[in-house]
């Protein structure tokens, strides 16, 4: 149980996907400028994430890796597919997407309209991919990679709320002309992932 | 060369540079800058997925029915980068190990999918080729000067060769540890960006 945790508390805040690894930067700068839609997109960004990063540990586990198609027939036993991960893992993500833009759109058209354009964005959010690429490269279980699905969906989606909080109270200040806008939100992120950084070394 | 063709390859690279004002292709940008020859690999795949998936793009975009569009974009760009991966993977291990997740982060940067998305789709692939390999080199450009300032400043290095010595070293160069972390790239491209602004006021945000 404190093994899984442990992995939760450093997937939210030490390796932070958006203030550590900077990534799913795109939708993290251009949909930050209201609170509500970034509270929106964080949890659409969460629901995915939950959703595929076990998903393509299941693929990875009985389809792609070394031996792992034994079960089919002892012939394949030593046939190794992992190189064919990045096509599988980005179309489970696109195949994940639409089934959860359907549902959405079908039982909660009030979230439907919010979410807008963003919903099928999300399937070209490196957030996403990376989510399943770090799974591959780490060798999570299947267990670890439910836990690791939730907890890179909610650092990123507690980094985008923060941030946008930050940006709403911007809107006020006066920065030189050359800044306004996106240089000063680079700034901003910048600060933020320093003081994320004051997060690391904490273990359970 | 025509003027259309010129315009595709040469805009990209400052006027409408991909990450300084389209915004594109950040989060590669920021994490992989610590080290030259990292962020000239990175550059490298870029330029050649952007290039070869705006080629194919181009080249199918009669026949791809617009409902289907960005499934078949993402499956030329994902087969691309699997081939960059492994072509990586077989000749420079340690730097393939380095990057990790970032080479096949390729597949979602946004400049490889916007370009194919908004230029390859309308434009023959000869203008796409040159599309792709400008949006590249206005990457790079970004990518290897971040790159420089972090390398030389961080570790007084550039290219992994030696040129401010350091102190721990028996040289003089104290090095700037703030340099290496990730927050750094954030603050020097956001300057790159107030520089290239104040160079093209008409770039500006109104507000």
């Amino acid at each position: 149980m404190e093994h899984y945790l442990n992995l939760a508390i450093r997937s939210i805040f030490l390796e932070n996907m958006a203030l550590a690894f900077f990534l799913g930067m795109c939708s993290f700068l251009a949909c930050s400028k209201k609170v509500e839609t970034a509270l929106g997109l964080g949890a659409a960004v969460v629901f995915v994430q939950v959703l595929t990063v076990p998903l393509n540990n299941l693929i990875l586990t009985y389809l792609l890796k070394e031996g792992a198609l034994a079960w089919l027939s002892p012939a394949l036993a030593k046939a190794d597919l992992t190189f064919l991960a990045f096509i599988l893992f980005i179309g489970t993500i696109a195949a994940a997407v639409q089934v959860v833009e359907m549902t959405v759109e079908k039982f909660a058209p009030g979230l439907y309209t919010t979410l807008g354009v963003f919903l099928p964005l999300i399937a070209v959010n490196c957030v996403i991919l990376a989510g399943s690429l770090f799974m591959q490269e780490r060798d999570y279980g299947f267990k670890e990679s439910v836990v690791y699905g939730i907890g890179s969906g909610l650092g990123w989606a507690i980094a985008i709320v923060a941030m946008a909080a930050v940006r709403e109270k911007l809107a006020y200040s006066n920065p030189p002309a050359g800044l306004r806008g996106l240089g000063i939100t680079f700034v901003v992120a910048g600060l933020m992932s320093v003081a994320f950084m004051m997060f690391s070394g904490i273990q359970l | 060369m025509n003027k259309h063709n010129r315009e595709a390859l040469l805009a990209p690279i400052l006027a409408n540079n991909p990450i300084g004002v389209q915004v594109l292709g950040i989060c590669s940008a920021l994490a992989i800058t610590t080290r030259m020859d990292k962020a000239f690999v990175m550059t490298m795949g870029v330029l050649l997925v952007t290039m070869l998936a705006n080629v194919a793009v181009s080249l199918v975009r009669n026949h791809t029915p617009g409902s289907i569009r960005i499934i078949v974009q993402l499956s030329i760009i994902a087969s691309l980068v699997i081939v960059f991966d492994q072509v990586l993977k077989a000749t420079l291990y340690e730097l393939s190990l380095e990057l990790s997740v970032f080479v096949g982060l390729i597949i979602t940067n946004c400049i490889v999918m916007g370009r194919a998305e908004g230029y390859a789709m309308q434009n023959p692939p000869l203008a796409s080729a040159l599309d792709g390999i400008g949006n590249g080199l206005g990457y790079g450009l970004v990518l290897m000067l971040t790159a420089f300032i972090r390398e030389l400043l961080g570790a007084g290095k550039v290219f992994g060769f030696v040129v401010l010595p350091l102190a721990k070293d028996g040289g003089w160069y104290v090095p700037n540890g703030m340099m290496l972390i990730a927050p750094s790239g954030l603050f020097i491209i956001a300057g790159l960006i107030w520089l290239l602004k104040t160079l093209k006021p008409e770039l500006q945000d109104k507000d």
